[in-house]
């Protein structure tokens, strides 16, 4: 079956001022659940787009650095063969308490999704077999293209990667 | 000149190799001699009774880490007594998490009261030659003769959010195993971690 909760925050903010009404409806922030096999296809798709996969928790220290060079790349290729998921691996227990707070915060653009799959060690060699478990990591791939990396990226060292690869 | 160069570059990625290999199962692992949280050293050699080790790279800032607290003190009050004491090493740069440093680490132990040794890799040496590259990390290591041999290498068990719903108790299964005469199997498991903070130079 399908685990997908989808969370959903609105804030609706209506001044009236002069007789005029201003409305302000901005904030949704959504993040669905997904275990391992139903995120596994992420990891496969075969469709000429370039993928940037970051593992990542909203607690991590270097991820949450890296993160403004990930958003910054997303910005640039927004409107290419381009995609970027950041997978989370916070408690599900803090989705409402962390992440959604910390997605709101940090105003993040990219869509972000929270892997629910304390089991790690049956899925972390079927992301890579390099991969220790440490975050952050990232993957990038397009078509046959893969390449693996354990630790943080700069955004020059991003682009470097991308760019090729941007029809 | 080029030559040089050259050699310095060679030099270099062998020592980069040498140390992201640390150890694997089967590899002989070497006594440390760290500071404990109440400021005395701690090595294994303190221990001359003991069957073998369950060391544990952990810290105070990281939530799996925090997450396995509880599973921790379990293990070490079910198996001190059956000779495989747990020693737990923090191996974070405190000037990178403020969090992990050796006041915090004193803090943290007295209030959940560790019954095991809490021990700082303050030179980060220790979890470079094991090779730890995630908190938490256990190296459960077996007196074999006068040598200490790396018996199982992972996760404590399979469901870092919930203790309870873990069905795969590694580290248990793998002393079990070891009181039996037996190796390990899983003898070698994954864990998603908090990466280790090393020390900007």
């Amino acid at each position: 079956m399908k685990i997908l909760v989808s969370k959903l925050i609105k804030v609706s903010v209506f001044l009236l001022s002069f007789g005029a009404i201003a409305e302000t409806q901005a904030q949704q922030v959504e993040v669905r659940i997904l275990d391992f096999e139903n995120f596994e296809p992420f990891l496969h798709k075969n469709n000429d787009t370039i993928y940037v996969i970051n593992f990542w928790a909203s607690w991590c220290v270097p991820c949450i650095k890296e993160l403004p060079d990930f958003e910054k790349l997303n910005v640039k290729y927004a409107d290419k063969n381009f995609k970027m998921i950041l997978v989370s691996l916070d408690f599900k227990r803090t989705l409402d308490s962390k992440l959604i707070p910390f997605i709101t915060e940090k105003n993040l653009k990219a869509s972000v999704l929270l892997l629910h799959a304390p089991d790690a060690n049956a899925w972390i060699n079927k992301v890579n077999p390099s991969w220790s478990g440490a975050i952050p990591a990232t993957l990038i791939y397009k078509n046959e293209f893969r390449l693996f990396h354990e630790g943080g990226y700069t955004y020059s060292e991003l682009d470097k990667i991308v760019k090729p690869l941007i029809n | 000149m080029k030559k040089s160069i050259f050699l310095l570059l060679f030099v270099l990625s062998f020592t980069i190799t040498l140390m992201a290999q640390g150890y694997k199962v089967g590899d002989k692992a070497q006594d440390f001699e760290l500071m404990n949280i109440d400021g005395k050293t701690v090595s294994m050699a303190d221990y001359p009774d003991a069957k073998g080790f369950i060391v544990i790279f952990t810290c105070n800032h990281c939530p799996y880490s925090v997450a396995y607290e509880g599973r921790k003190i379990a293990l070490a009050k079910k198996f001190e007594s059956l000779g495989y004491p747990v020693i737990a090493i923090n191996p974070n740069d405190s000037t990178i998490v403020p969090q992990d440093s050796f006041s915090n680490m004193v803090k943290r132990a007295a209030e959940k009261d560790f019954p095991y040794p809490y021990l700082l890799d303050a030179d980060q040496t220790v979890f470079q030659q094991y090779g730890a590259t995630r908190t938490p990390h256990v190296f459960l290591l077996n007196k074999e003769s006068s040598d200490l041999i790396v018996r199982y290498i992972g996760a404590i068990d399979n469901n870092y959010e919930n203790a309870k719903k873990a069905s795969e108790h590694y580290v248990e299964a793998a002393i079990e195993a070891l009181l039996q005469g037996q190796n390990p199997d899983p003898e070698f498991t994954k864990a998603i971690g908090c990466s280790i903070k090393i020390k900007k130079s």
